[in-house]
């Protein structure tokens, strides 16, 4: 094995190094043995997502991971969506909040199976749900009698757009309340989301948010997305996020 | 923000591949892509290794412009901001060459000389 060893300017440089058997005691010198792993810093994240994207394979379940800033109107729109869909599709959540039920309590009592993961657990809070975290909630689910899972995450436009956890697809919810530059601020969220949903139209005649140059910043970020502009709580536009929804638990994955 | 979770994931894997040596440096890969904020990433390794089994480790973050290739005329982008456009010809049709690295590159384990 080769010895590295590193010079006051930085450079390392490796020595084919023959060990001389004289008298060591009483002097420890230590050197650093350098050790190439190349591994994704998400490699265990990504190992969990794909046993959980094997889990929903196997009982047939579709799973999308529904993302937004806190207050984006994400339970709001899972309640419209259960009203909605609840008769023709078995539904169940995955919801994550750092602490409280409250969002649980209120999905559960439309009377869909909620397994509720708080992330407090984690070091300091987690911001997200990491595949593990939505394994450990997976358990309390009847996977095989749904056709869709929609994981609700943890509110946060930076943290969850990182962690696979083993969805089919990426959705986001964007309020218009937020502003119309938010996608050029988090582009890694709108970059990896398949759909966006614009919530809080009702707001619009109340605000100066310009439609069409929040659309053009979804774009610049995320050309492939599919823009869906609804109102969660006046339930306009609620159809379309219903049916892409149905589209993608009817699609063989 | 999310600087703590992924040095969770950093430590984890330096630990998987330490066989039980102290650690005294590890490299990371990042693209410009990714959000990590380098200050933000060792002010949250720092506070994660602290009193730990790597406590003292280097981190050592390579961080990498993001750079595209347009298909419509070929032309290489250096992006400053997260605009999937060519700075050339202002096409949509382009392709990150790099910029979404997120790799721990190597170890340095300490060895008794």
């Amino acid at each position: 094995m080769g010895r590295f060893h590193r010079h006051a300017d930085g450079t390392v440089h490796e020595h084919d190094h023959e060990h001389d058997l004289g008298d060591h005691s009483g002097y420890v010198a230590t050197g650093a043995e350098r050790v190439t792993v190349l591994e994704s810093i998400l490699a265990e994240n990504d190992r969990v997502a794909a046993e959980n994207r094997a889990d929903f394979a196997r009982t047939g379940v579709v799973t999308v991971n529904l993302m937004s800033a806190p207050g984006a109107g994400k339970t709001t729109l899972l309640k419209r969506t259960i009203t909605a869909l609840g008769g023709r599709m078995r539904i169940g959540i995955l919801e994550g909040d750092i602490a409280t039920s409250i969002d649980a309590d209120e999905l559960s009592s439309l009377g869909v199976p909620v397994s509720l993961v708080n992330t407090s657990a984690g070091f300091g809070g987690e911001c997200h749900l990491d595949a593990t975290m939505v394994r450990s909630g997976l358990g309390r689910l009847p996977l095989d009698r749904l056709d869709v899972l929609i994981v609700e995450n943890v509110g946060n436009l930076v943290c969850p757009a990182e962690f696979d956890v083993g969805q089919h697809a990426r959705a986001m919810v964007a309020a218009i309340t937020e502003g119309e530059e938010k996608p050029l601020k988090y582009p890694v969220m709108f970059h990896a989301c398949d759909v966006v949903v614009v919530n809080k139209l009702d707001l619009l005649p109340h605000l100066d948010f310009d439609l069409d140059r929040f659309v053009a910043n979804v774009q610049a970020v995320n050309p492939h997305a599919r823009l869906i502009p609804l109102s969660a709580r006046t339930g306009e536009g609620v159809d379309e996020w219903c049916a892409w929804l149905e589209a993608q638990a009817t699609t063989p994955k | 923000m999310h600087e703590l979770a992924l040095c969770e994931a950093i430590a984890d894997t330096v630990v998987r591949h330490a066989g039980g040596e102290p650690v005294s440096r590890v490299e990371v890969r990042i693209g410009h892509f990714r959000q990590v904020v380098p200050d933000s990433m060792q002010f949250s390794w720092k506070l994660l290794t602290e009193g730990g089994e790597l406590d003292g480790c280097e981190l050592a973050i390579d961080h990498v412009p993001a750079v595209l290739t347009c298909r419509t005329c070929g032309e290489e982008t250096k992006l400053d901001v997260p605009i999937l456009l060519c700075g050339a010809c202002d096409s949509a049709d382009v392709q990150l060459l790099r910029g979404d690295e997120f790799l721990v590159v190597a170890i340095e384990r300490v060895v008794a000389g």
